[in-house]
């Protein structure tokens, strides 16, 4: 480990480190532009001078790379000449908009220019002007405000794994750009926003709406997919302004999918702000009082055995506990989270979880995609995936459709054929997997959610035992969630019980009259029309089509609007915030049916949120902890059985149109018309 | 005077055959095999003891420039990389080496390639230069052909490729990190250092660039000794150098000299002297560009080596003389410099983007005496705010004309600016 003096304190760092992170190690704080942790080096902004002893001119100290007995002064009267000058040349060609710039607040180059600007402008020559480019539906420019620090074109080239954006032209005449302007191709492009030192990059929907200084930060976590990405949510009085990224290296390191991050105008359209009760064939508008007594009438009429409840993709663990409770009060076996129909396993842990964790997929040396679509399904395993790639030494192969994944993959075959004769030892690909030193396979929804789901987990299940996928200290099964409340919904239980039926079954039961009342909790990605006659109950946040066929809407609350557990594909107990109330009428969910069951007769044994989690942690002592992803002891799971031949498919057809609160957004239906719409039938006059 | 029996190029004015047959009746590919036999230390030792240094400005010294190469390879192959992206305003030399004595660097790049244990030269041609580039490629074909490269290269069992590879004609591309870049396919901005090209070059592997000047000299050294380049010039300035001397002399010529030789004598003996005789000197640029330019005073003395001009505050550079008698508008001179930087400047690292363009704009004011004299200190403090704090040199190159500007003829710039505000304001027409 190389030694170096840094203004007179001596200090030893790993060897490969920079001057600029020796720097930080000591407390020294460097200013920079195009230097970031994430990224590679560029530079080029010559922020971050500073004097080695034995070099005439000033070094960038964030290319540097240490040695051993390097003498470095940062606080030299050279370097500060050095930084004010650079400081100069970055603001002469700058705007003075800031009292109208979004970045306004947060900007480090307004920042900086405090530390290092000139009181005054000595430059009397005209500012340069840049026209802006046109990014799409999310990405805003400004740029004119452009300092050229590269930022977002070594975010689009390295992580995002998109070449779109780069330099055009030549000195004071370069531009960022995509050269024949277009929108950016990326699930993760909103991330440039927050890595644009200054406000040449800013948030589309989010322009002009807020300041900074008013917004109210909340740590939450995100639902949008089954990572529970970390996120703080900014809000002004009762409306959610902006999502932003939170650093948790274990899930989402520092970004999060666009999905993630603008969806959020969902959170204002289509609400459920007070309950509905269907009257002559209409739902008209009720109160609480004559909802819960609808539904409680309903649900006591019908009995135990012809009531059945569906949860969805945005369930939380109270709720999802709380009916459970009820249901099991009531003598209903009839539940399931499932509502895509994987056939999972929920009597093993390990069968359903993403084991290897998000982080340690860069661990891996090879991997092998099953039937599903990372890009599109968790767009921040894909970026892990991506990661390892570009470190080198990584193969991943694929059973399924062929895709751009950002990284080269080998496609074996397209459905169950491959994998039964991977499963079975004579494909030739059994070496390479067993001959890996971190092997793992990520199977997807597309593989689990069809009739034979099950004989192609046990498939899964043969091939991570023949090829040691499960050995000391790893563990290569993965499991890739989309929906935030299944390996919750799986956790507690909230699966058919001794007799009860699965979600088709339920479909089946209500289309023949067998099942007469069924509970929605938020469960809008199920046939509806296979709801035949039964009574109908649907409890949730947006009036989607769950709500559309109900017979009594609850309204209940969003994830920005209440604290509740999720827990992610990877096994992880992370909690929601409440960062605003619930429009309306509309209550937290668990404490809708609680109130439930009080109209019922059959009330639950506890009278406030941390009663009821104390009752799940009795339970289920794993969701205690949380943050952690601690794994799950291995054994068999799925069940043998004849494959169906038919290809796997992601069960995403549309990455910006996954749940309520997405088809709510006006953000995610431009996007998802740009991106994913096909322009097939549509006339000049469209949009 | 540099005698005609001690010139290296023989060919300089075209006035011979440039093909194989020519260049080998002027002694080009005589012996190579037996060089290239006395082994690749040798060959190294003897380009240290020439002291010879490196001719494209910077005057690195070339022996231990390829010392620097691996003697054994980790795997990657090493390579040689020579720069003719000849750019520099006022240079003129490496041009008339490649069309007129191609073979010279050919088999330069061969002994130099061998020695630094090189798979394969590339040269990096001017895009502008383009009946240069069908020669040089002509008489590549022609030592392909001969044996003399290619496969067991000249009977040597070395086995040892050339290519060619045309620039797009950027200035920027003529420094070595922003060359390599664009030989990879990639826009000329300058690589960071370290790594060093030595240590990581092009595609990664150990690469030396050199001037084409700098290869095509080797052989002769090595066929005539280290101590016959050595015994010209002063001490750590030694050896021949091809001089461009151009502007206001009544003969502009490309030249090769001793160096060391006094300014007055190079002008004076080989270009018919300053336009309108010795007095009516106002100042020389004495290498390229980018070197700060020095007054008739200190003309009158100067040797034309890198030490003497390092001492004026000036430097070799490539060489290339620009002689600018008094009817020059130096501000304005330095200006159209100004913006020959600013048009080539690759706008990646912030001073040489910002700055360049700034100095160009004050310049062009105080051309027309449209400032104030307080503007010449900032001009200044603009030009030590790039000098120093970019990427490669040219925020150096673009910084030094202006600081030699002011340096030695700021009086001019107020005396401009002083007489444009006696001139009294235009008045309407009554």
């Amino acid at each position: 480990m190389p030694k170096l003096t840094i203004n007179g304190t001596e200090v030893t760092v790993d060897a490969g480190k920079t001057v600029l992170q020796a720097c930080e190690q000591i407390g020294i704080e460097i200013p920079r532009f195009c230097y970031h942790d994430r990224l590679q080096i560029a530079g080029n902004c010559r922020m971050c001078l500073v004097e080695m002893e034995k070099s005439p001119k000033p070094i960038a100290s964030c290319a540097m790379p240490v040695n051993e007995g390097m003498v470095i002064r940062t606080n030299t009267a050279k370097v500060k000449k050095a930084r004010n000058g650079v400081m100069e040349f970055l603001l002469i060609n700058h705007p003075l908009d800031c009292p109208i710039c979004d970045q306004g607040g947060e900007c480090d180059l307004q920042d900086q220019a405090m530390a290092y600007g000139l009181d005054r402008s000595r430059y009397t020559e005209h500012k340069r002007a840049v026209p802006d480019k046109d990014l799409g539906p999310l990405v805003e420019t400004h740029m004119t405000r452009c300092i050229h620090c590269t930022r977002c074109i070594r975010f689009a080239t390295d992580i995002a794994g998109v070449e779109e954006l780069g330099t055009m032209g030549r000195g004071e005449h370069m531009e960022i750009g995509t050269y024949v302007e277009k929108a950016l191709t990326s699930e993760l492009s909103g991330n440039m926003i927050d890595l644009c030192p200054v406000g040449a990059l800013n948030s589309k929907p989010y322009a002009y709406t807020a300041r900074t200084w008013e917004l109210v930060r909340t740590e939450t976590i995100d639902v949008h997919d089954a990572l529970g990405s970390n996120i703080n949510v900014n809000a002004r009085g009762r409306e959610v302004m902006r999502v932003l990224p939170r650093l948790n290296e274990d899930i989402n390191e520092e970004w999060i999918s666009d999905k993630t991050r603008f969806a959020y105008d969902g959170l204002r359209r289509g609400r459920l702000d007070q309950p509905y009760v269907r009257k002559n064939g209409k739902l008209a508008p009720a109160t609480w009082k004559e909802a819960l007594s609808a539904t409680a009438g309903a649900i006591t009429g019908a009995g135990g055995g012809s009531i059945a409840a569906i949860a969805g993709d945005l369930a939380c663990v109270e709720s999802m506990t709380a009916l459970k409770d009820l249901f099991d009060q009531l003598g209903s076996p009839h539940r399931d989270c499932r509502q895509d129909g994987a056939q999972l396993d929920p009597s093993v842990r390990a069968g359903y979880l993403f084991n290897t964790t998000i982080a340690g997929i860069e661990e891996s040396d090879v991997c092998l995609l099953i039937g599903t679509n990372p890009r599109w399904e968790a767009a921040l395993v894909n970026a892990r995936l991506r990661k390892r790639y570009l470190r080198g030494g990584f193969r991943v192969f694929s059973i399924g459709p062929r895709l751009d994944l950002t990284f080269p993959v080998e496609t074996l075959g397209a459905g169950p054929e491959t994998l039964e004769a991977i499963a079975a030892g004579g494909h030739p690909f059994v070496e390479t997997l067993s001959a890996a030193k971190r092997p793992m396979m990520i199977l997807g929804q597309g593989a689990l959610a069809r009739a034979d789901g099950s004989a192609i987990l046990a498939a899964a299940w043969r091939i991570a035992v023949t090829c040691r996928l499960v050995r000391d200290g790893w563990n290569g099964f993965n499991v890739l969630h989309i929906a935030a409340a299944r390996v919750g919904g799986l956790d507690i239980g909230f699966v058919p019980g001794k007799g009860g039926l699965d979600v088709s079954g339920m479909l089946d039961g209500a289309s023949s009259g067998k099942t007469q009342v069924v509970y929605l909790l938020g469960a809008d990605e199920i046939d509806v029309r296979r709801l035949g006659s039964a009574f109908v109950i649907y409890q949730g946040h947006h009036g989607d089509a769950g709500a559309n066929r109900a017979d009594v809407i609850l309204p209940g609350a969003a994830y920005t609007e209440k604290s509740a557990l999720y827990v992610n594909t990877e096994g992880r107990v992370q909690q929601t915030k409440r960062v605003v109330f619930p429009p309306g009428e509309a209550r937290e969910d668990w404490s809708i049916v609680r109130a439930l069951s009080e109209a019922i007769g059959a009330r639950l044994p506890y009278d406030n949120l941390a009663e009821l989690r104390q009752r799940i942690e009795r339970a289920h002592p794993h969701l205690a902890e949380r943050g952690v992803a601690p794994g799950a002891p291995w054994s068999s799971f799925g069940h043998e059985g004849r494959m169906d031949q038919a290809p796997f498919r992601s069960p995403i057809d549309d990455f910006y149109m996954t749940n309520a609160i997405c088809r709510a957004s006006e953000t995610m239906a431009a996007c998802s018309a740009l991106y994913v719409g096909s322009t097939a039938g549509k006339t000049g006059t469209h949009g | 005077m540099l005698s005609d029996k001690d010139r290296i190029f023989t060919n300089l004015y075209g006035r011979e055959d440039w093909r194989l047959a020519g260049a080998r009746k002027r002694g080009d590919w005589s012996g190579t095999k037996e060089i290239m036999a006395k082994g690749q230390d040798w060959i190294i030792d003897e380009m240290k003891a020439s002291g010879l240094r490196g001719r494209g400005g910077a005057g690195f010294p070339t022996g231990m420039k390829w010392s620097f190469m691996p003697k054994k390879s980790d795997g990657r192959p090493s390579f040689l990389v020579v720069n003719a992206d000849e750019g520099e305003p006022g240079t003129c030399k490496d041009r008339d080496m490649l069309r007129h004595d191609p073979h010279k660097l050919i088999e330069g790049c061969l002994l130099g390639g061998y020695a630094m244990r090189c798979r394969a030269a590339y040269i990096y041609i001017r895009g502008e230069l383009i009946r240069e580039a069908e020669t040089l490629q002509a008489a590549i074909d022609e030592c392909y052909d001969a044996g003399l490269i290619g496969k067991n290269a000249c009977g040597s069992g070395y086995d040892f490729d050339v290519y060619v590879h045309r620039g797009a004609g950027a200035y920027i591309c003529g420094e070595e990190m922003a060359l390599i870049e664009s030989l990879e396919g990639k826009p000329g901005k300058p690589r960071l250092k370290p790594p060093f090209p030595a240590a990581s070059g092009v595609w990664g592997c150990p690469t030396t660039v050199n001037n084409v000047e700098t290869i095509a000299v080797a052989p002769t050294i090595l066929r005539r000794g280290a101590s016959w380049f050595a015994s010209f010039g002063r001490p750590n300035n030694t050896g021949t150098k091809v001089y461009c001397i151009s502007g206001h002399v009544n003969e502009p010529c490309n030249v090769e000299e001793s160096m060391s030789i006094p300014l007055r004598e190079l002008i004076d003996k080989h270009c018919g002297g300053v336009r309108g005789g010795w007095d009516n000197l106002l100042a020389v640029i004495p290498g390229g560009s980018s070197t700060p330019l020095i007054p008739k005073a200190v003309c009158d003395t100067i040797l034309m080596d890198f030490d003497a001009l390092r001492e004026a505050k000036s430097g070799l550079g490539t060489a290339a003389v620009i002689v600018m008698d008094k009817s020059t508008d130096l501000i304005k001179a330095i200006s159209r410099l100004a913006k020959f930087y600013m048009h080539e400047s690759c706008g990646q690292c912030t001073p040489c983007r910002e700055g360049t363009g700034w100095m160009w704009r004050m310049l062009e004011r105080m051309a027309k005496g449209n400032a104030t004299v307080d503007e010449i200190d900032m001009l200044l403090d603009v030009a030590n705010e790039i000098d120093g704090h970019t990427i490669c040199a040219l925020g150096d190159g673009a910084a030094w004309p202006v600081q030699g500007l002011i340096r030695h003829f700021r009086p001019v710039i107020e005396d401009r600016i002083r007489t444009a505000r006696l001139k009294p304001l235009p008045t309407a027409a009554e």
